[in-house]
């Protein structure tokens, strides 16, 4: 078997570019596994327990798509990825999706040829630094040594917001979140950047919380989302209306516990009937069945479950909703409707 | 006690030996015992003295915090990190207690960690005989031994009534373990062909051993893993699922035999010409006379820098975080994001640093014990 795969190596190498890439709803199904790509660790987003089973937010979508697909939301394969490797992965084929805090960029739907699913998560990057320096706003920060994640938006956000603001810093280069921690609790960095929802849970896990603050600034606009490879739109469109399915569910109040009651029968609301495919087959045009979206919500629960367990006010990270509110709460997440 | 006293004394005590058969007298008491060790390594010069009070000062002020902070204020059982803080103020070794299966199996399936253990064992069994010549029955151990790593590759991942377990699940020390092991057990004779290679008078030979030990050092060990795990699914067909773990195993004991290589070549250098052509003189063709002339002598001279790539591979194997596999660095690091347990870094750190010191060191307390072992020269 061997020896035909690399007789065939050369004539594969010209047609990989093409068919690698078609028909990954296939090739997952074929596999009977979802590769799903995250990161190595973030508090809430995606970490594994002491049993080695993963959890978090992200991780929720992953078993979202993988119950979609699969009928199993345990028939994930999590693929941790560091902020520099995540995106060949991807591209390699060594994933099927990515949910790994990821925010969306045009060069990285462009350049880097990927598409990108629904924002799941709106974020903006904000400093963490200690009380006793005595700074209250980051145009304060000249000087400063910065701990800052390579490979990240959050890098090139800070040397623009130092550019504008005309002042200089002195960047401390690490490769992942509890790194980051490290390095700022011992006193090698002043400040540690990153997303805001990193830096409250940084926070939280410092020896003296309150010796520690958030700057008041949100510098960027940090739009987390999932991304698959280009060139595969069907395996795009699954990524895409399984996030909203999650949105939408929570918007109609279906949630994990009562999703199997609504999906006993149609009801007589038809966006609920559309949504778990007792009225018309919606799955269809994806390439799956009627009830994958019953399966989905199943699986992780809808948006405000997957939020509230892994993040929101009742974890130790502690995130309220804001700006991911349900555009009729106050926010702006908001799905395009499923008909 | 006065002068004229000794005196009488000295006259009247009759020598109770034979003239020219005095026995030794005990050393003079300032050159034997604790004082004098102290004497003559800790205050032998002035600078000597110097440094003496500052390593002392050194290890009073360093000491009784870490031991502090390790055992005497740490906190053995808990159920997260602020149940730690609030029954002590050092290390929260609850946190490594609940996470030490994770540490040892990685994702490994819980029901089927029975076959790490076993394994474990029986890789016991097996390097006994390897290591200790004077094993009972060590001639049954040694073919135990060679049939190792198949029953160990089919305990692992299973197959032939055993249900399977894929390679992504290993983790934790298995994987380090795996990764290590099989890279130690393949890369020694490969790299003993590459040095043999190199020196040969076969011209296609010499360049194919000199070409690939030479790309192999000019190329970072983490390059290596990442054309393996992302860049070859390019170049495979479409659907080909290579695994993952064989990959890496390939690369990383390709990548310590072009180092072995080069280790074995330096051994072989070592030996006179006179040995070669000896062993020509007797009529031995060419693989009896390295098996029985060259390699023993080439190979014994070459034990501390084969056992120093051993080291430098066995630690290599953290690497593999970079293609998504989590040994017990990647491990402690995913752990440190779970919320109930985040800044818990330097129990980590500490604890994967001992796991690997126990296993460097003990490689390299082996190695000094075979070089004694082997040693039949006059000692230098």
């Amino acid at each position: 078997m061997r020896v035909t795969q690399f007789a065939a190596l050369g004539a594969a190498l010209s047609l990989t570019a093409m068919t690698a890439q078609a028909g990954t709803l296939e090739d997952v199904q074929a596999r009977g596994e979802l590769n799903c790509v995250v990161t190595v660790g973030v508090a809430g987003f995606a970490a594994p327990d002491e049993n080695g089973k993963w959890t978090g937010f992200d991780v929720d979508f992953c078993r979202a798509v993988a119950a979609a697909v699969l009928g199993d939301g345990e028939k994930v394969k999590f693929v941790p990825t560091t902020g520099k490797t995540r995106f060949t992965v991807l591209n390699s084929g060594e994933g099927d999706i990515l949910f790994r805090n990821t925010t969306e960029t045009m060069s990285r739907d462009a350049d880097l040829k990927l598409t990108f699913l629904p924002v799941n998560y709106y974020d903006g990057q904000g400093f963490l630094i200690r009380k006793e320096l005595g700074i209250t706003s980051a145009k304060d920060l000249g000087g400063a040594s910065i701990c800052i994640q390579t490979g990240t938006t959050t890098e090139l956000n800070l040397a623009d917001y130092f550019r504008v603001n005309g002042i200089d810093y002195e960047p401390v280069a690490i490769e992942t979140n509890e790194e980051g921690i490290t390095n700022y609790s011992a006193n090698r960095c002043d400040v540690y950047t990153t997303d805001a929802s990193g830096l409250a849970s940084t926070r939280a896990a410092l020896d003296d919380p309150s010796a520690h603050m958030i700057l008041p600034e949100i510098i960027s606009k940090e739009p987390l989302g999932g991304a698959v490879r280009n060139g595969d739109d069907q395996w795009a469109d699954i990524g895409l209306w399984v996030v909203n399915a999650s949105i939408i569910a929570e918007e109609l109040g279906v949630t994990s516990a009562n999703v199997a009651e609504h999906a006993a029968a149609a009801g007589n609301n038809p966006s609920i009937n559309r949504l778990l495919g007792t009225e018309g087959d919606m799955g269809a045009m994806i390439g799956l069945d009627k009830e994958w979206a019953v399966r989905a919500i199943s699986a992780g629960g809808n948006y405000a479950e997957s939020f509230d367990r892994n993040i929101g006010p009742d974890t130790p990270i502690g995130l309220s909703r804001g700006l991911n509110a349900l555009w009729t709460n106050g926010g702006i997440l908001y799905a395009a409707p499923i008909r | 006690m006065n002068n004229e006293n000794t005196s009488a004394m000295n006259a009247s005590i009759k020598p109770d030996y034979t003239v020219g058969e005095h026995p030794d007298l005990p050393p003079p008491s300032n050159t034997v015992g604790t004082i004098a060790w102290v004497r003559e390594n800790l205050l032998s010069s002035p600078a000597n003295i110097i440094m003496t009070i500052l390593s002392i000062y050194f290890l009073y002020k360093v000491l009784p915090p870490s031991l502090n902070w390790m055992f005497f204020d740490a906190a053995y059982v808990g159920e997260d990190r602020n149940a730690c803080r609030a029954v002590a103020n050092g290390a929260c070794w609850a946190f490594i207690s609940e996470r030490f299966q994770l540490f040892t199996y990685g994702f490994y399936p819980i029901e089927h960690r029975w076959r790490v253990d076993l394994s474990f064992v029986l890789l016991v069994v097996a390097v006994i005989p390897i290591l200790f010549d004077k094993t009972p029955y060590r001639k049954y151990g040694l073919i135990f031994a060679m049939v190792f790593p198949f029953i160990a590759g089919w305990l692992l991942t299973g197959g032939l009534g055993l249900a399977p377990v894929p390679t992504e699940k290993f983790g934790g020390f298995m994987l380090t373990l795996v990764v290590g092991i099989t890279g130690i057990a393949f890369s020694l004779p490969l790299g003993i062909l590459l040095a043999l290679g190199r020196q040969s008078n076969l011209p296609i030979i010499k360049v194919f051993c000199v070409s690939f030990i030479e790309f192999i050092r000019g190329v970072p060990l983490i390059t290596l893993l990442f054309v393996a795990s992302t860049m070859l699914s390019y170049f495979l067909p479409p659907g080909t699922n290579f695994d993952l773990l064989l990959r890496v195993l390939i690369m990383v004991t390709l990548f310590s035999a072009g180092y072995m290589a080069e280790v074995i070549r330096g051994g072989l250098q070592a030996i006179p010409k006179g040995q070669f052509e000896a062993s020509d003189a007797m009529g031995l063709k060419y693989w009896p006379s390295m098996r029985l002339i060259v390699l023993p002598q080439a190979l014994k001279i070459s034990i501390p820098g084969i056992v120093n790539t051993f080291i430098g591979l066995y630690k290599d194997t953290t690497l593999v975080i970079i293609i998504g596999l989590l040994d017990p660095l990647g491990i402690g690091r995913a752990s440190l994001s779970d919320t109930k347990w985040t800044g818990l870094s330097n129990e980590v750190y500490l604890f994967v640093a001992l796991f690997f010191f126990i296993s460097c060191f003990g490689m390299s307390r082996y190695s000094l014990y075979l070089e004694n072992k082997l040693q039949t020269e006059h000692r230098k």
